[in-house]
C-alpha cells in the first residue's frame, strides 16, 4: 500500500494571464502541464513538479509561479514536514533516499560571517580602472631549487604548473551526469577565459580533446574512461579521492543517463547504473596514494601537475599534510555543501565539514609544517560569489572550483533533481530532446560573462584593500574579520573579530 | 541582407515564436489582451515531426515567385530586399499563397487578403520579435551567403 | 591600555634617509642627524633610529649585539643565554647622553660575540644561521629583553623620540662609518616601546621603511614557515626577514630580490626582452607570496652597500643623489640638499627599480 504524499510545491496559474499557448506543456519533461481541449484551459499536476522553473521562465505572459504548499501536518519542531514525508517515502519504497546538488540544510555559512578590509588614509586604495590589477596566478608546487647556468642566470627548476587568468576553475562534473552541451559550454568558456574545466570521472568525449590545454581530467575509483590518450590530452590530472557532497562513497550515475555516447566515453555498458567504488581499490593508505601519483606522473612524463581531490572531513588537515608529501602538486578540497548529480540524501546532508574550516586548518597545518609550497590549494563546495572567492584566497586558498555557480549560469534552477535525468534545462540529462535545450553557443558566453563579472569584482575588492596582485591576498588573513562567530570558530579560522584593530 | 534563419539543431519546438509573432503583429501592447482567447495567426510556423522541430517563415527570396505571380501588384521586393504586401492593393486571390514553396505567405484571418512576414519592419518592433524571444537562440537574424 | 609592538600589528608613516661613501671613507653620524632633522614633520616623536656600517673596526670579526632590557632579571637571563651560546669578547653599557626630550630609556647594552665552536658544530648550522636563530629566539621568548642589532662591524641605534634627538642621545657624532641610514617614525599608535623603533636589523642587514604594506599577513605567514617569527608585527620586520631569506638562504642577488618583492606587473614583464621576461617570470612563479604590495620605500643596509627600493606603483617618495664618492637616498630631496647642497646627479627611481650603491670593488 502506498501512502499518498502531498507534493511540496504547487503550480499556481493566473488564468487571467494564461493564453493557453502550451509552451509550459511542451517544455515540461515531467508532464506537469496539460491542455484541456474541453475547457480550452491549461491544468497542472503538482505531484510531478520538481520546481525547476522552466515553465515559469518561458511563460510569455508570466502567468505561472510555483509556491511552497501551505498544506501542513500538525506543527512539530522536531518532526518537520520533510522529515515525515521522507519516512513515508521510505516506507513506501524501502529505498535509500537520493538527492542531487549540495547540502541545502541551514548550517552556518562562514563566508557570510567574514568581513573584508579596505584601505583608509594610511594606505591608499588602488583604482582597478586606472591601475593594473593582477588576478593571474600559477597553480602547482613552488619548491624550486635555486640553480644557475654558466651565465649566472636562474634555471627553471619549477615542477609543471597551471597558469590561470583568474583564481577560478570549473569543478569536476562528468559527462553523463551533465550533458554534452553542458560540457561543450564549460570547455569553450575555460578556453576563452584562460582557465580550466574538469571532466569529472566520466572520461573525455572525443570531440573535446581539442580543448585539452584547458582540461583537467579526473581519475576516480571507477577509472571510467581512463586511458593513455585521455591522460595525455589534459593539462592536469586529478585523482578524485572524495567529493564534498558524499564523502566516503563513490560516484553514482543512474543507468537512465548512460546513453550510447556516454557509455562509449566511460567505457561501460549502456543503461546500467555506474557506481564507482567507495575507495580506490589500489589506495588503502597514504603510501598507496603516492604510488598512484607517481604512476600518473610517469605515464605523462612528469609534464603535468597532479591534483588530489578530497572531501572536507574531520581530519582534513592531517590528510592534506600526507597528500602534500605524496608528490601531488595541488590539493583540491571539496566542502560539504558541494554539489553532485546524485547522492544518498543522508550522506549529502550529514557528512563532512564546511570548506571554510577545512581550508583554514589545512593552510595553517601546511604552513606550520613548512610544506605549504609543496602544493597549491584549490577549494570548492560552495563558492557562490566573487566575495566568497576573495575570502577563500585571504584564508589561504590559491584558487576556487565553482560547480553549482557555473550550472546556475547555464540555467540550472537548483531543483535538485539531477538524478532523475530529466533536467528541463538540458544540463543534467542525456535525453536528446532535453540536451538540445542548452545551446552551447549561448551557454559558454554566459559562463564567460559570469567569470568576467567576478573578475571585475575581485579587482574592485582587492583594489579597495590596496592590494594589486592576487599573490599578496593569498593567506592574508588580516584582511578578514569575523562577525557572529564564537572564539573557537575564530581560532579555527585564524581571524580576529570585527572591531579588533590591526 | 539580414534574414531570419532557424537552426534546426537548437529549435525546441516550444512554439513561443508563433505567439511572439502574433503578438508583435497584433498592434496591441499587452500580450494577454492581444492573444487571450483568440485564434492566433502567426507569420512563422513550427513544423514538428517527432523530435525534429523547425520554424519556417518568409525567406525573402532573391527572385520571389510570389511577387512574380501577384496579379494586382500588391507584392513587391523593396530595395532593402524585404518582400512586402500592400493590403490595399491585394485583391485576395491568394495566388501567392499557392505558389510560395515555403508556405510562408498565408491568407489573412479576414480571408480578403494575404499576409506575410516583413521582419517586424512593419509593426514598430524594430527587430524580429521571434528572434528576440527564442529561448534557445535557434532563430537568428543575420546576413548569410545565399546559395 | 595601549599594547606594545608585537601585541598588535603596527603600521606607520615615516621618513627615511641614507648615505654611503663608496670609497670607504668614514663619516660620523652627525650628517645623518642633520639630514633627518629637515624631515622633522614626517616623524611624530614616537620613534627614531640609525644604522651605521663600518663603525666597529676593532671588533669587526665579532657579532655586535645591541640589547634593550626592561628589567635586570631579563638582563640576567639573557646574559646567561648568551653565555651558553657565545663567547662574550667584550660587553658594556652603551654610552648615552641625557636629554630632556628622550625619556624612559631601557637598559641599553652592547656585546661583541663569537659563537661557541662546539655549540655551533653540534647545531649543524652555518654560523650566520646559528646567530640569526639565537637572535630570533631571544626576541620571541625572552620577556623584557630585545636584540635590536646583531651584525658584524655595524650597529643600530634607536629609541622613542625624534630621530635627531635619538642620534644625539646615542652620541653618534662619536661613531664613524662608511654608510649610515636613518629613520623618523610616524606610527599611528604606539605606547613608545624602544624596540618598536626602526631601523630593524638581522645580522648585518638593516631596513628603514616608509609606508604601510597591504600584503603584510601574506608575507608574514609565508616567512614564518622558515623559522622567522614576526614578533613585532611591523612591515619593516617582515621586509628584513624576506630580504634575509632570499639573500642569505636562497642566494638571490639584490636585483633578483627586487624582482620578487617589487615585481613588475605581468603586463610589463610580457613586453620585456626574452631573457628578462624569462627570469622575472620565473622569480614571480617561485616566490609569489613574497610580493609586497601597498606603499613602501625602503633603504636596505648591508655590509658594503645600500639599496633603495620603492613599491611598484611608486606610492611613496624616494630620491637618490650622487656627489663624488658619496651617494644619498632620502624620502625628500631637502634632506640631501641640507647636507650636500651641490650634487652631481639627483633622480627619482621608478617604482620597483632598485638603486644599489656599494663600496668600490665590493663585488669582483
Amino acid at each position: 500500500m502506498e501512502l499518498y504524499i502531498r507534493p511540496d510545491y504547487e503550480v499556481v496559474r493566473n488564468t487571467d494571464k494564461c493564453i493557453a499557448c502550451r509552451v509550459c506543456e511542451r517544455q515540461c519533461a515531467n508532464g506537469v502541464h496539460e491542455y484541456d481541449p474541453a475547457t480550452g484551459k491549461m491544468r497542472a499536476d503538482d505531484s510531478k513538479c520538481v520546481n525547476c522553473h522552466r515553465c515559469v521562465s518561458l511563460c510569455p505572459t508570466h502567468a505561472l509561479k510555483i509556491v511552497k504548499t501551505d498544506d501542513t501536518y500538525r506543527e512539530n519542531a522536531n518532526w518537520g514536514v520533510q522529515t515525515i514525508n521522507e519516512v513515508y517515502r521510505q516506507a513506501n519504497t524501502g529505498g535509500v533516499l537520493l538527492s542531487s546538488m549540495g547540502n541545502p540544510k541551514p548550517y552556518p555559512v562562514f563566508w557570510d560571517k567574514l568581513l573584508l578590509n579596505a584601505s583608509q588614509v594610511t594606505n591608499p586604495p588602488i583604482d582597478p580602472l586606472r591601475e593594473p590589477m593582477e588576478t593571474q596566478l600559477w597553480l602547482g608546487k613552488r619548491t624550486a631549487k635555486i640553480e644557475r647556468d654558466e651565465k649566472g642566470r636562474l634555471k627553471d627548476t619549477l615542477p609543471p604548473q597551471l597558469k590561470l587568468s583568474v583564481p577560478i576553475l570549473f569543478s569536476a562534473m562528468s559527462y553523463g551526469s551533465i550533458s554534452y552541451n553542458a560540457h561543450e559550454s564549460l570547455a569553450r568558456a575555460a578556453e576563452e577565459l584562460g582557465i580550466y574545466y574538469n571532466t569529472g570521472e566520466g572520461g573525455l568525449h572525443r570531440d573535446f580533446y581539442r580543448y585539452g590545454k584547458n582540461t583537467i581530467v579526473q581519475v576516480a575509483s571507477g577509472r571510467f574512461g581512463v586511458h593513455k590518450e585521455y591522460l595525455e590530452a589534459a593539462a592536469a590530472i586529478e585523482i578524485k579521492m572524495g567529493q564534498g557532497a558524499k564523502p566516503g562513497i563513490g560516484g553514482h550515475l543512474p543507468g537512465a543517463k548512460i546513453s550510447e555516447d556516454v557509455s562509449e566515453t566511460r567505457m561501460i555498458p549502456q543503461g546500467v547504473d555506474a557506481i564507482s567504488p567507495a575507495p580506490h581499490h589500489d589506495i588503502y593508505s597514504i603510501e598507496d596514494l603516492k604510488q598512484l601519483v607517481d604512476s600518473l606522473k610517469e605515464a605523462t612524463e612528469h609534464k603535468k601537475p597532479i591534483i588530489v581531490k578530497i572531501a572536507a572531513v574531520h581530519n582534513a588537515a592531517a590528510i592534506a599534510s600526507g597528500i602534500a608529501r605524496s608528490g601531488a602538486d595541488i590539493i583540491a578540497i571539496d566542502g560539504y555543501r558541494g554539489g553532485t548529480g546524485a547522492a544518498p540524501t543522508r550522506i549529502r546532508d550529514n557528512v563532512g565539514i564546511p570548506i571554510e574550516m577545512a581550508l583554514a586548518q589545512i593552510d595553517e597545518r601546511l604552513r606550520s609544517e613548512g610544506i605549504r609550497d609543496e602544493v597549491s590549494i584549490v577549494v570548492g563546495g560552495s563558492i557562490r560569489s566573487s566575495a566568497d572567492v576573495v575570502k577563500a584566497i585571504a584564508l589561504g586558498a590559491d584558487a576556487c572550483y565553482i560547480g553549482t555557480a557555473a550550472l546556475l549560469a547555464l540555467g540550472c534552477h537548483l531543483c535538485r533533481s539531477c538524478h532523475t535525468g530529466k533536467c528541463n534545462w538540458g544540463i543534467a540529462t542525456q535525453q536528446p530532446d532535453l540536451v538540445k535545450r542548452l545551446n552551447p553557443n549561448y551557454g559558454y558566453k554566459r559562463l564567460v560573462n559570469l567569470v568576467t563579472a567576478w573578475k571585475h569584482e575581485i579587482e574592485e575588492i582587492m583594489g579597495g584593500m590596496g592590494i594589486n596582485s592576487l599573490e599578496a591576498l593569498r593567506g592574508n588573513r588580516l584582511m578578514l574579520r569575523g562577525i557572529g562567530l564564537t572564539d573557537t570558530e575564530l581560532r579555527l579560522l585564524g581571524v580576529r573579530y570585527a572591531g579588533e584593530s590591526l | 541582407m539580414k534574414r531570419i534563419y532557424v537552426n534546426e539543431e537548437w529549435c525546441l519546438g516550444c512554439h513561443l515564436c508563433e505567439y511572439e509573432c502574433a503578438f508583435a503583429n497584433s498592434g496591441i501592447s499587452d500580450m494577454v489582451r492581444a492573444l487571450k482567447g483568440k485564434q492566433i495567426h502567426p507569420l512563422i510556423h513550427i513544423e514538428d515531426s517527432g523530435d525534429v522541430h523547425f520554424a519556417v517563415n518568409c525567406r525573402h527570396c532573391k527572385d520571389p515567385i510570389c511577387v512574380k505571380s501577384c496579379i494586382s501588384g500588391a507584392l513587391s521586393k523593396g530595395k532593402d530586399g524585404i518582400v512586402r504586401i500592400d493590403r490595399d492593393k491585394c485583391v485576395g486571390c491568394l495566388t501567392c499563397v499557392l505558389v510560395c514553396p515555403y508556405g510562408a505567405v498565408l491568407p489573412a484571418p479576414d480571408g480578403h487578403a494575404a499576409m506575410k512576414c516583413a521582419l517586424c519592419t512593419d509593426n514598430g518592433r524594430g527587430e524580429p520579435n521571434c528572434v528576440k524571444y527564442c529561448p534557445n537562440g535557434a532563430i537568428v537574424f543575420e546576413t548569410r551567403e545565399e546559395a | 591600555m595601549l599594547q606594545r609592538e608585537g601585541e598588535f600589528r603596527n603600521p606607520s608613516g615615516c621618513a627615511v634617509t641614507g648615505v654611503i661613501d663608496r670609497s670607504g671613507k668614514k663619516m660620523t653620524g652627525e650628517s645623518m642627524i642633520e639630514a633627518i632633522s629637515v624631515m622633522h614633520d614626517r616623524s611624530n616623536g614616537l620613534g627614531g633610529g640609525f644604522a651605521g656600517y663600518g663603525i666597529y673596526p676593532h671588533y669587526k670579526d665579532f657579532y655586535a649585539f645591541h640589547l634593550f632590557y626592561e628589567t635586570t632579571k631579563a638582563q640576567e637571563e639573557t646574559e646567561a643565554f648568551l653565555k651558553r651560546h657565545f663567547e662574550i669578547v667584550y660587553s658594556s653599557e652603551i654610552q648615552t647622553r641625557k636629554l630632556p626630550s628622550v625619556k624612559n630609556e631601557p637598559g641599553i647594552f652592547r656585546y661583541f660575540l663569537a659563537p661557541l665552536p662546539r655549540k655551533l658544530a653540534n647545531s649543524h648550522l652555518d654560523e650566520r644561521e646559528y646567530v640569526a636563530r639565537c637572535v630570533i629566539r631571544i626576541n620571541a621568548e625572552m620577556k623584557d629583553a630585545y636584540v635590536f642589532s646583531s651584525g658584524k662591524n655595524m650597529g643600530i641605534f634607536k629609541g622613542v623620540g625624534y630621530p635627531e634627538d635619538i642620534g644625539r642621545f646615542y652620541r653618534l657624532e662619536e661613531y664613524e662609518g662608511y654608510a649610515w641610514t636613518c629613520h623618523g617614525r610616524y606610527p599611528t599608535n604606539t605606547p613608545g616601546w624602544w624596540g618598536g623603533a626602526h631601523p630593524f636589523g638581522l645580522l648585518d642587514l638593516s631596513v628603514v621603511h616608509n609606508g604601510e604594506i597591504s600584503s603584510y599577513d601574506a608575507n608574514r605567514r609565508y616567512m614564518e614557515m622558515f623559522g622567522y617569527r614576526c614578533t613585532l608585527q611591523t612591515d619593516t620586520e617582515v621586509i628584513t626577514y624576506i630580504v634575509d631569506y632570499l639573500l642569505r638562504k636562497k642566494g638571490l642577488t639584490l636585483q633578483e630580490i627586487a624582482h620578487v618583492i617589487a615585481a613588475s606587473f605581468w603586463s610589463t614583464i610580457a613586453n620585456k626582452e626574452e631573457s628578462a621576461r624569462e627570469q622575472e617570470t620565473l622569480l614571480r612563479r617561485m616566490f609569489p607570496s613574497l610580493l609586497i604590495t601597498g606603499p613602501f620605500s625602503i633603504i636596505l643596509g648591508y655590509e658594503g652597500g645600500l639599496m633603495a627600493l620603492g613599491d611598484r606603483l611608486k606610492l611613496r617618495s624616494m630620491v637618490c643623489a650622487e656627489k663624488g664618492d658619496k651617494a644619498y637616498i632620502s624620502s625628500e630631496e631637502s634632506a640631501i640638499r641640507k647636507i650636500e647642497p651641490s650634487l652631481d646627479r639627483i633622480f627619482a627611481p621608478a617604482g620597483g627599480e632598485p638603486v644599489i650603491y656599494e663600496l668600490y670593488g665590493r663585488r669582483d
